[in-house]
């Protein structure tokens, strides 16, 4: 399916959306305490931004940028940035995912940490969904082979 | 007035959702389903469930098309049924 | 064989709608829904967490560990998607 194009109105195009696209993606998850968005969100237009770099481009053009050991390692670092923060309150004193306790730790009172704590959640939500939605999509669109097909 | 806005989403809709399990073409299949999931997040906008309509424009319409599509490519592009 | 199946369907279909009518209205405020844990949600959200989008604080605050569990079940896709569907070139089994 995917193989490299010669088209320069597609590559053109798509050179221009995606730094405004993952500028878009960042913007939700970060702002998610004030608006509709969150880390799930943001991820997924993060994964697809790169998506469209698979489509307009080539695999390989998008493996430079993005290894494929860099994107397993996300997949991973985000679960375990979610599970290491609650891990950080039980060695605080309080209960497993209870944020309040984190101003021991960070320079905000006992409220504020809270929003601290809830913006680190999304970014790890974030990078989790963002490679995970790569790693799908290039297993399926190649079958697993991760090189541009013969169409 | 709003009710016949939704009237009218509802039906393309349904269109759209009857249209997906009946046609051959997979291909078309999976746009209309990207259709359909577009306009149940105008429905949850409209609704005033923005977080979800947010989350369905970007999981069911956007990335969920192009994993339908290119599982479309692996194999054929007509049903057998 | 697909008469019967269709009678099924409408059969559980007319089951849901009836199901439907006794539902509260939409945006009822007097629903089971709305009496219970959501107003404590709405009026301490921002004294309690300083976010001032309830529908985050709920998600990755007050039912935080629901959402690890949520994350989790993507991570989980992803490894078994890679570990079906990966075939690397110097793989002799396939």
């Amino acid at each position: 399916m995917i193989r490299l194009y010669d088209d320069l109105i597609i590559q053109t195009v798509c050179r221009i959306m995606i730094p405004f696209i993952q500028l878009f993606a960042l913007y939700v998850i970060t702002h998610g305490h004030y608006s509709p968005g969150g880390g799930f969100q943001g991820g997924c237009i993060l994964g697809a931004s790169f998506i469209l770099m698979v489509i307009a481009y080539d695999i390989k053009w998008m493996k430079k940028r993005f290894s494929e050991y860099t994107n397993i390692f996300m997949i991973a670092f985000g679960v375990f940035i979610y599970a290491f923060v609650g891990l950080i309150c039980i060695i605080l004193g309080a209960e497993y995912l209870n944020y309040g306790i984190l101003h021991k730790v960070l320079p905000a009172d006992p409220v504020k940490v809270r929003a601290l704590a809830t913006l680190g959640i999304e970014i790890s939500v974030g990078i989790t969904v963002m490679a995970v939605m790569v790693s799908i999509f290039l297993n399926l669109a190649t079958f697993g082979k991760h090189e541009r097909g013969e169409v | 007035m709003i009710w016949i806005t939704e009237l009218l989403i509802l039906t393309i809709l349904l269109i759209c959702a009857v249209g997906a399990i009946h046609v051959k073409d997979l291909l078309s299949s999976a746009i209309l389903l990207g259709a359909y999931s577009f306009l149940m997040c105008i429905l949850w906008a409209e609704m005033g469930a923005v977080d979800v309509a947010f989350t369905e424009a970007a999981v069911g319409a956007g990335i969920s098309t192009a994993f339908f599509i290119g599982a479309i490519y692996q194999t054929t592009r007509r049903t057998k049924d | 064989m697909k008469l019967f199946a269709l009678i099924i369907v409408i059969m559980t279909g007319a089951t849901l709608i009836y199901s439907t009518l006794e539902m509260p209205n939409w945006g009822d405020p007097n629903s089971p829904a709305s009496l219970h844990v959501s107003p404590r949600y709405i009026e301490k959200t921002l004294e309690e967490t300083a976010t001032p989008n309830a529908v985050t604080s709920v998600l990755a605050d007050y039912r935080g560990y629901d959402t690890l569990g949520e994350t989790t079940v993507i991570f989980t896709a992803a490894v078994v998607c890679i570990l079906l569907l990966r075939r690397f070139e110097d793989d002799k089994t396939v």
